[in-house]
């Protein structure tokens, strides 16, 4: 069952990305961008880990992508006014440093293998709870101090009159 | 059973997607998306790793890495807001003024 | 003795710690008072404000500020305090039986490396007793008498700083225990003296005369360095004691050969020559009497110029069995003695006059080293250290009666105005000449006496040392009749303020008078009824050359006994006759002195007149400065010349501009990589990533 549904999500997520960085119009990408979360999502929970799967589908694609959107919407640029795209060799060669480092990743992936004990309950809610609140509970706590920096930053940065 | 280097090259592949956006794209908001497909493309690594091995760090990660997108969402939206209001462009090839 | 200070010689670091302790205190009230001094002169009106309230309660203009009150106390009072200790140690040394009179104080291991193991360490001996009372006695009083002669100084506390660290740099030369101590004050005294001479540096005769001495030195001190290595390599050690302890065994064991003394002497007597202002490297002490006087007094005629000599008889032991060496340094020392005389006999400037007087004096005392009397040496290095401290003394006091005039041309009757002045230093004078009865003529006497009867000695060296005695007293007193006797030849506007000097200046005249009067009757040769005292003080440190040599002379001659130091030891009825005629000689140039200054004033001008090739050859000093200028300097100054234009300008400095152009272009070129657009570093950082990865995986 599970390769069925990899092949799929992953040709979902893969697809939305391509329609991310290709689209010339934010809102179509933006659009494409919650379709590539959520496939990632769905891979989250083929592999049990639910926790963030539902993290992915509340954070990600609910509140970060309506970001996008918003700003999107709100500075709302005109169509004759967007960037003009054209192939360029710079760009080629991006294309190419990407691909290399693809086909590096790959390469190194190749050999990496799991033991036999496939399922399991490391990605539960219980799981990553316990290790958050435990393990990882400073990391956790200066979480919340990053996101307040951004919170302040944000809204110092977006005023009107600095 | 799925092959764990199943998982990898996918998350290499979204990766790569993500950085041609971020190196080939004028557009500003696009090259935010694709951050944020890069650093995707890295949680669907961490995850997989993760159940794997039977251990939560690989999801302690991708959690840590959801908030610093989060983040780094929020402020560079609204540096971008900033700049639309300054310059009137999105064009990241017109904000060149810190070059020489 | 009893109590604390039971045994002195814990404290002999007290010596060097008083001085010290004025350079220090000194040094902090010139940087914080003087400050202005130091600033370019926009700044002094600005800053001169903020030191009203530095001065008395009274705030009067001419009152002298608390800080210069302070100076003038610390500096002397250092001085002094460092002279009791002194005297305190060498009572308690001339205590103790004669053969163990060297007390060694370490203080700390100064430097350890490998072989080399130098300690700072302080020896005291007959030897260093000698010098450390003539440098701190000399020393204080010239303090005292600088007080005075530098009240309208602006630069006071300046002056003691160096003053004080030259005293300090002193004492370290004398007291050290190693030829590497010695070094280390032998610079510093270099150093102070550099500093002084130069002292008034906005004039330029001032800084260059400071230069010159500082270069001249420094071939000396390259002489003395190698000297010093040549020492190390064959003792291992530099310590005096040490050396001294070796030289038996290394003679026995054959390393220490006739041909090795000989190389080890030679490179001291440079560097002798160097600080002791010897043929060929006397040339920057008369140029030196540009520092003020009291500088010329204490380190260009009682304490500096001695360090060679003292060195010398330091390394006596070594000397004694180069006889090379020492046939150079007795032929240097008569033939500087003459030479230095002869220059004495045109000059105008009253101090240049006793600036080649004591380059003269100097040739005596290596004279007497150079026979192997280095009693006789060290004997008269102590008398001239009074009666020339005294000289330059007065003819500070002199200059300081004539508002700076130092032409003697423009001098003449000034014992009216001046009667403490010139009764000290008419005695002064007469020390000089060799009257007897006064410290020179006792010291100088036995080393006419030694360069005569002496087994290194000869009758050619006593009789050049004779004329130069007679012609040493020919100029000094030409000076004396020309400064105080005669007709008034001075400008009517000087006449107004010509005065006696402070009691702070005169004391220490009239202390170093008697200094020169009794300082000799220490030393009165057994052939006059005298016990030679002197001689006996100083016997433990020179019997270990006399012994030394005897081996070596033995080893040459295969056991015929060497009568080294018999020669003194009976009344030769020659010695008094030798006496007789010096005193004979030194009369008949007193006599001419007479005449031609005071009976026939006319009568000099006529002789330079009728002589006008040898007078200008003799008062243009033989015209060496010319010489070296021409022979030496122009040499390296068109060396330097063609290395600045060829190898600097065209090689050195187009390789640094090439370089700098370099890199200019290529700045050039690259800036253009910093486009400011972030998708460009973007994918820089993308390239990064990619071969860091591709080098993790293939490496």
């Amino acid at each position: 069952m599970e390769p069925i549904l990899f092949t799929l999500f992953g040709a979902i997520a893969v697809g939305g990305a391509l329609l991310v960085v290709t689209r010339k119009n934010p809102m179509s990408a933006a659009i494409s961008l919650i379709l590539s979360l959520f496939a990632v999502a769905a891979l989250f929970v083929l592999r049990q880990a639910h926790f963030l799967a539902a993290i992915q589908v509340i954070v990600y694609a609910g509140a970060v992508v309506v970001l996008f959107i918003f700003v999107i919407m709100l500075i709302n640029v005109p169509e004759n006014r967007l960037p003009v795209e054209k192939l360029t060799v710079y760009r080629l060669l991006g294309v190419v440093a990407a691909g290399l480092l693809m086909i590096e990743g790959a390469v190194a992936s190749r050999n990496f293998s799991a033991p036999a004990a496939a399922v399991n309950e490391a990605g539960s809610v219980e799981a990553v709870g316990r290790a958050l609140f435990t393990d990882y509970l400073l990391a956790f706590e200066v979480t919340s101090v990053l996101l307040l920096a951004a919170v302040v930053g944000a809204t110092v940065l977006a005023k009107k009159k600095i | 059973m799925m092959e764990p280097s199943a998982y990898l090259i996918l998350s290499g592949i979204l990766f790569a997607i993500g950085a041609v956006g971020v190196v080939a794209r004028k557009n500003a908001l696009i090259i935010l998306m694709s951050v944020e497909l890069m650093l995707n493309g890295v949680n669907v690594a961490f995850v997989a790793v993760g159940s794997y091995l039977g251990d939560p760090t690989g999801g302690i990660f991708a959690f840590m890495v959801m908030t610093v997108a989060a983040a780094e969402a929020a402020v560079g939206l609204s540096i971008l807001i900033a700049i639309y209001r300054l310059k009137e462009t999105i064009d990241i090839t017109e904000l060149s003024v810190l070059k020489w | 003795m009893v109590g604390p200070l039971s045994n002195i010689h814990e404290y002999l670091w007290l010596i060097l710690a008083f001085p010290l302790a004025g350079v220090v205190l000194n040094g902090i009230i010139a940087l914080v008072a003087e400050r202005p001094l130091l600033l370019p002169a926009d700044d002094h009106g600005h800053d001169d404000h903020g030191h009203g309230g530095h001065g008395d309660e009274h705030g009067a203009h001419h009152e002298t500020p608390g800080y210069r009150k302070l100076v003038a106390f610390i500096a002397p009072a250092m001085i002094f305090a460092a002279f009791v200790v002194a005297l305190l140690s060498v009572i308690q040394l001339a205590q103790m039986p004669a053969e163990s009179r060297t007390v060694v104080q370490t203080l700390f291991t100064w430097i350890q490396s490998g072989g080399l193991s130098v300690s700072v360490a302080l020896q005291l001996d007959p030897l260093s007793s000698v010098m450390i009372l003539v440098v701190t006695g000399v020393g204080f009083l010239i303090h005292v008498y600088s007080v005075g002669y530098m009240s309208h100084e602006p630069a006071f506390a300046r002056f003691f700083f160096y003053l004080n660290l030259f005293m300090f740099s002193m004492l370290t030369l004398v007291l050290g225990s190693s030829y590497l101590l010695m070094f280390v004050g032998w610079e510093g005294v270099g150093l102070c003296s550099y500093l002084l001479i130069g002292f008034w540096y906005e004039k330029d005769s001032a800084s260059t005369a400071g230069k010159k001495a500082f270069v001249v030195n420094r071939v000396g001190d390259f002489g003395f360095l190698l000297a010093m290595f040549l020492v190390f390599w064959n003792f291992g050690t530099l310590n005096y004691t040490d050396v001294m302890a070796r030289i038996p065994a290394l003679q026995h064991s054959g390393i220490l050969t006739a041909g090795l003394a000989t190389a080890i002497t030679l490179l001291m007597f440079v560097g002798a020559t160097g600080k002791s202002a010897q043929i060929p490297l006397y040339i920057w002490l008369p140029d030196a009497m540009e520092g003020p006087t009291p500088v010329s007094a204490l380190i260009h005629a009682a304490t500096m110029v001695t360090a060679g000599v003292y060195m010398v008889a330091r390394s006596n032991a070594l000397f004694m069995l180069a006889p090379f060496t020492m046939g150079t340094v007795a032929v240097i020392g008569a033939a500087t003695a003459i030479f230095a005389a002869s220059m004495g006999i045109c000059q105008k400037d009253i101090k240049r006059v006793l600036a080649y007087s004591t380059v003269s004096q100097l040739g005596y005392m290596f004279l007497a080293c150079g026979v192997g009397a280095f009693t006789a040496g060290v004997f008269h290095l102590m008398t001239h250290a009074f009666f020339k401290a005294l000289l330059f003394l007065g003819s500070g006091s002199v200059i300081h009666a004539m508002s700076g005039e130092q032409d003697m041309m423009k001098m003449g009757s000034l014992r009216k105005h001046t009667p403490i002045t010139f009764y000290t230093m008419f005695i002064g004078t007469l020390a000089i000449a060799g009257i007897p009865g006064l410290a020179g003529f006792f010291s100088k006497d036995e080393i006419l006496w030694k360069a005569y009867s002496s087994s290194h000695g000869s009758p050619v060296l006593w009789a050049v040392a004779a004329v130069a005695a007679g012609t040493t007293a020919f100029y000094m007193f030409r000076l004396i009749f020309l400064t105080f006797f005669g007709a008034s030849r001075i400008d009517k506007e000087v006449e107004k303020h010509v005065h006696e000097s402070p009691f702070s200046m005169t004391i220490p005249l009239m202390v170093l008078a008697v200094l020169s009067i009794c300082g000799g009757w220490i030393g009165v040769p057994a052939a006059l009824g005298g016990l030679n005292h002197f001689e006996k003080w100083l016997e433990p440190i020179f019997e270990g050359g006399h012994k030394a040599a005897a081996v070596a002379t033995e080893a040459l001659s295969h056991g015929a006994t060497a009568a080294v130091h018999g020669a003194a030891a009976h009344h030769d009825p020659m010695e008094f006759i030798l006496m007789g005629a010096s005193v004979a000689v030194a009369l008949f140039g007193i006599a001419i002195a007479y005449y031609l200054y005071m009976v026939r004033p006319e009568k000099p001008a006529k002789i330079a007149e009728a002589n006008p090739n040898l007078y200008r050859l003799v008062y243009n000093k033989y015209f060496v400065d010319e010489l070296y200028e021409w022979l030496i300097i122009r040499r390296i100054v068109n060396g330097s010349v063609w290395l600045w234009q060829m190898f600097d300008v065209q090689f050195i400095d187009a390789m640094v501009n090439g370089v700098a152009k370099t890199v200019r272009s290529a700045g050039d070129e690259t800036r253009k990589i910093q486009t400011g657009v972030v998708g460009n570093y973007a994918f820089s950082i993308l390239l990064g990533a990619v071969f860091i990865v591709g080098y993790l995986i293939w490496r």
